[in-house]
């Protein structure tokens, strides 16, 4: 089992910087979870997403990891738990169906304060739907899916490049905050091809382990307190039932419960300014801007471009985190414009978001038919709301 | 249990009820690993929900891992794979290893996972108040089936060997010492290893099916628990209402 230092060593082996390759977005996923030092799989295939488990079932052993197929992905999630607290970065990958059956270890994983990271590669829902063809409809249940309050950690990459940085940055989410973190990618950038560079321009953060605090609480009520593993001693009580900071079962008592309850979502929502990245474009002089994320980013971008050749002042504010939602980012730029619109494949799911924090009109532009949405919808939609 | 086996627990006092056998259990898991000199260090309990995955959490001083109902058997896995180091057992109740979890048992079983799973058998879900497990005698009272159980229990001896085992054993409670024995062996055998242990419920299956005596309760669970070679005597109607113990390893 890889420890964290030899992963740390592994990955940061700076040496040239590698040629720009052609991948495809889900090997860039998986190559992303070999450079961050991932040293445990555990998996179910379904489309579209199992490049991802393939190309790991290959690498992973050779790089002293450890892959499984387990029977289903109730099973594949638990196993990641499980080699998470026995010391591994951990992962898996998954589509809608597999992410319905997960959701009772995402809630476990939250309030057990778990890093994993879920590549989720969304595909057309609800139900089996089309399995091979584009959605974004995982987006909430992402958010809202397991029950209780939690505060997962979502990422949304829109090019292959992406695949892979965000990978990378996922793991390092997870450590840093103890909290599984999603790469929230859909069927558009797991099959693209495009160039990518497999750099080593990053850090990682190495897990804090140590006995001698409480492993489950904290002192400052959005803190995050050393995780040890399975082996160091620690005689660890980990338990999804509501514990105190030393992992004693509280199931009847108030207090422990409000606490950490209140803790594990401010753990994140306090942070949201290091976690929440956004990137802009053609935002100084916008009169309606587009909020948009994954794929369906591209398409907005083209649209913009083609728009501003056309003098109309449009921009662009391309969600690079989803959850924590960049309400801050998402608010300064409804008071900048006149009007926004959200284009993404399902049926308004983060448009719904964007108007809690806005007073400017939101307009949706929700596509559902299993395709990507072109540059021309999005120009036509922009056309018909311009100021 | 005997004060020198008190160093492997972390509590004073267990929240099971008066005359629960999964207390025994306790001993019994506890003495194998004192008997076995385990390095609690690399020692990982993993259960799942119900009353029966409380033995070892918070109970027993070393790793812990309570779960989910019905999925320590996958999470056990994820631990042993990521850090084969680790002696891990999983210890759990007849409805969470085989009923929701019965799938992640067989197929642990099938891929020979040094894992050892205790199986704390009381025929019945006794957390959540007495209804019908897959373990039921038929026949058998319960919240969900106040006719007596229609459908026939799962032999999890047959089962888990048929998906591979390397070794299985049943003993009820009231034998501490093959028990404990077991146990012993379960943990030594290097692939996947099920111990099946007979536990009575006074509260939730006693009650129901009118054994208001505890003693008398154990007596009747006592007289269904039959050797091998007792069973051969008996005609097939009457070993279906009986439980073979004793180690079932493939020669
Ligand atoms: C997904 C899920 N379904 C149902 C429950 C409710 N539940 C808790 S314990 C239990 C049954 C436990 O029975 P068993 O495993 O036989 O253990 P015992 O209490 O009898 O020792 C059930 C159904 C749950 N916690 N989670
Ligand atoms: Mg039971």
């Amino acid at each position: 089992m890889p420890k964290d230092d030899s992963a740390v060593k592994g990955a940061q082996g700076a040496g040239p910087r590698p040629e720009p390759q052609v991948l495809m977005g889900n090997y860039a996923a998986a190559e992303g979870a070999l450079a961050a030092g991932c040293g445990f799989y555990a998996g179910y295939p379904i489309t579209p997403s199992s490049e991802i488990m393939e190309v790991l079932a290959e690498r992973l052993p050779r790089q002293g990891g450890v892959f499984v197929q387990m029977e289903d992905e109730i099973a594949s999630f638990a196993a990641v738990i499980g080699a998470s607290w026995a010391g591994a970065k951990a992962m898996t990958a998954t589509a809608g169906p597999g992410l319905s059956l997960m959701l009772e270890g995402i809630g476990y994983a939250s309030f057990t304060e778990t890093p994993l990271v879920l590549v989720d590669v969304q595909r057309a829902g609800p139900a089996t739907g089309q399995a091979t063809r584009v959605g974004s409809g995982d987006v909430l249940q992402v958010r809202y899916g397991a029950h209780g309050d939690t505060c997962p950690i979502a990422l949304s990459p829109w090019s292959v490049q992406e695949m892979y940085d965000q990978v990378i940055r996922a793991f390092n989410l997870a450590e840093r905050y103890r909290t599984p973190v999603f790469v929230l990618a859909d069927e558009g950038v797991g099959h693209l091809r495009e160039t990518v560079v497999l750099h080593r321009d990053f850090e990682l953060v190495a897990r804090v382990r140590g006995n001698d605090q409480p492993p489950f609480g904290h002192p400052d009520p959005d803190g995050v307190p050393p995780m040890p593993i399975f082996g160091d001693g620690a005689n660890l009580m980990v338990t999804g039932s509501t514990h105190d900071a030393w992992g004693f079962r509280k199931v009847d008592d108030a207090e422990p419960h409000d606490l950490l309850v209140r803790r594990i979502n401010r753990k994140i929502l306090d942070h949201a300014e290091d976690i929440c990245e956004v990137d802009g474009r053609f935002l100084d002089d916008a009169e309606v801007a587009l909020v948009a994320y994954g794929f369906s980013g591209r398409s907005a971008l083209a649209a913009v471009k083609a728009l501003r050749r056309a003098g109309v002042k449009v921009g662009l504010l391309r969600l690079k985190t989803l959850w924590p939602f960049p309400a801050r980012q998402v608010a300064e730029l409804g008071k900048a414009v006149r009007r926004l619109v959200v284009p993404e494949m399902n049926l308004g799911q983060v448009g719904g978001v964007v108007r809690q924090h806005v007073r400017c009109d939101v307009e949706l532009l929700g596509q559902v038919n299993g395709e990507v949405i072109e540059p021309e919808a999005i120009e036509r939609k922009v056309r018909e709301v311009l100021p | 249990m005997t004060r020198a086996m008190e160093h492997w627990l972390r509590v004073p006092h267990t929240a099971f009820c008066p005359g629960c056998g999964h207390g025994i259990l306790m001993g019994a898991l506890v003495r194998a690993c004192d008997e076995l000199a385990l390095d609690r260090r690399q020692l990982l309990f993993v259960s799942g929900i119900g009353c029966a995955a409380w033995i070892p959490s918070p109970n027993i001083r070393a790793d812990t891992l309570h779960t989910l109902h019905g999925r320590a058997v996958a999470y056990a896995t994820g631990a042993k794979l990521a850090n084969p180091k680790l002696t891990v057992i999983v210890v759990s109740g007849d409805g969470d290893l085989a009923s929701i979890g019965g799938n992640h048992l067989i197929h642990a079983a099938r891929r020979d996972v040094p894992l050892t799973v205790v199986c704390a058998n009381n025929e019945i879900y006794g957390m959540t108040g007495g209804q019908t497990a897959p373990t039921t005698p038929l026949g058998a009272l319960s919240a969900t089936d106040p006719l007596g159980n229609r459908y026939r229990p799962f032999d999890l001896i047959a089962l888990v060997k048929g998906a591979g085992a390397r070794y299985a054993a049943r003993w009820p409670v009231t034998q501490p010492r093959p028990l404990t024995d077991a146990l012993k062996r379960a943990i030594t055998t290097p692939g996947f290893a099920f111990v099946e242990a007979i536990s009575p419920c006074p509260t939730q299956f006693g009650r129901r099916n009118r054994v208001d005596d505890v003693t008398k309760l154990y007596d009747q669970m006592a007289g269904t628990c039959v050797t091998r070679e007792a069973a051969r005597a008996l005609s097939p109607a009457e070993r279906a209402r009986c439980l073979v113990i004793g180690e079932f390893i493939d020669e």
